[in-house]
């Protein structure tokens, strides 16, 4: 029973443990280092089939799938979609999904207010990547703890809907420093909601020393997703060319704080090996 | 609140650490934890004790050491501190920073109890 004194073990054991000071251990360890080695898992999968994986985070309601539903109809017979669907309760956004003609698996995380690269590991396994370019992530809708982890994504999208308020980069500096892309949504509202300033959002995205471009996006009015049908175009082009070099590539992840530069490397993994490198 | 799955990730690698050594109780941890780091020190102390019970660790210190926010100046080359919501160049005012440290989640140190080792 007590660990400290040994009672219940032989009496050698017990002078030893007594004799034995405590001994100082040095780690450095993430504590997140097992959630991380999936996550480069799931990665090394996902470029193995050549999907793009993108993970979808915002606040609860700011119109992550009603983006999906639109995005899908633009994109139908361009390129070939399926979506994860991560939520509390309900399979409600994946038959959202499904209604426009695309896989989707959901995930109820129960209690759990993010996903994380177990679960998305999950349903990979139950998706089927045969002719699958893009694959959507819908994170749990929350601010704060999805940030934290790595689903084995490509890129991260951070949506900002106009009724939130234009401080809500100041105000959760970790989920929008960790975002590729901001994309601002529900901007029909914009012209109900004047005291929504998109530079003033932009602003606060920019002293968060983020980089991403920002994209002003309503679900409701398809000619406004030009820009961002383009940069899943753009995207999907730089990571074909990325695979075809052996190469693939981390979204901007919160802990990291890397320039793009150092975010592409070898799919770990799928290394070449010595008899047949590349000249 | 994913700061008992940061506590379950905790306690599996400290246990880890511990069955290496043979240990047979951790007396003491210490995390780093950056302002960035998205977990709550607060919330992490709070769900400690549910995921330590019954553990090697279930009798430990828990000592939460908070990091400085430090950010390097791609337009001047300046190492300075910086807020959270304000991640800017201490020396030019860039906003072309990059974060040097204050978003680490570490296990940085650990004290164990262990029989001696056989010789
Ligand atoms: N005016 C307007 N309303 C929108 C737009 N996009 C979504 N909505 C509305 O916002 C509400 C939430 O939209 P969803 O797409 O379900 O949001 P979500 O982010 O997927 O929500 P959760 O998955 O529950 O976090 C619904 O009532 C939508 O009709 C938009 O572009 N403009
Ligand atoms: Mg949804
Ligand atoms: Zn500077």
């Amino acid at each position: 029973m007590c660990t400290t004194c040994g009672c219940g073990q032989t009496t050698d054991q017990v002078q030893t443990i007594q004799a034995a000071p405590a001994s100082k251990e040095v780690v450095m360890r993430g504590l997140l280092a097992e959630n991380d080695h999936q996550a480069a898992h799931n990665r090394a999968h996902l470029d193995a089939c050549g999907v793009f994986a993108i993970n979808l985070m915002s606040s609860p309601g700011a119109g992550k799938t009603s983006l999906l539903e639109a995005t899908i109809e633009a994109l139908k017979g361009e390129l070939g979609i399926a979506v994860i669907e991560g939520d509390l309760e309900t399979e409600n956004d994946a038959e959202r999904i499904r209604a426009k003609g695309v896989p989707a698996i959901q995930i109820t995380t129960g209690t759990a207010c993010h996903l994380d690269a177990q679960l998305v590991h999950r349903a990979l396994h139950r998706l089927d990547l045969q002719g699958i370019d893009l694959l959507f992530i819908e994170n749990v809708g929350n601010l704060v703890c999805p940030a934290s982890f790595d689903l084995g994504q490509h890129r991260n999208v951070t949506l900002l809907s106009v009724p939130e308020g234009d401080d809500k980069p100041a105000k959760y500096p970790v989920m929008f420093r960790a975002s590729d892309l901001i994309l601002c949504t529900k901007a029909d509202l914009l012209p109900f909601m004047t005291e929504f300033a998109p530079q003033r959002a932009e602003q606060h995205l920019r002293v968060l020393a983020n980089a991403a471009p920002f994209l002003l996006v309503s679900a409701r009015q398809p000619e406004t997703l030009t820009s961002w049908l383009q940069w899943l175009r753009d995207e999907l082009r730089a990571q074909r060319e990325r695979l075809h070099a052996g190469h693939t590539t981390r979204p901007n992840l919160q802990g990291l704080s890397e320039p793009q530069a150092d975010r592409e490397g070898a799919i770990p993994g799928h290394t070449h090996g010595p008899r047949h490198a590349h000249v | 609140m994913h700061e008992l799955s940061l506590c379950q990730a905790l306690i599996e690698q400290v246990e880890a650490i511990a069955r290496e050594h043979r240990a047979t109780r951790v007396t003491h941890i210490l995390l780093r934890i950056g302002p960035l780091s998205g977990a709550e020190p607060e919330l992490l102390r709070h769900a400690y004790p549910l995921v330590a019970a019954g553990s090697l660790a279930e009798s430990a210190e828990l000592v939460i050491e908070p990091t400085e926010i430090r950010v390097r100046c791609q337009r001047c080359g300046a190492e300075t501190p910086a807020a959270p919501d304000r991640l800017l160049c201490g020396a030019c005012g860039a906003w072309e920073t990059q974060l040097i440290s204050g978003a680490e989640l570490l296990l940085a140190h650990l004290e164990l109890e262990a029989p001696d080792s056989a010789p």
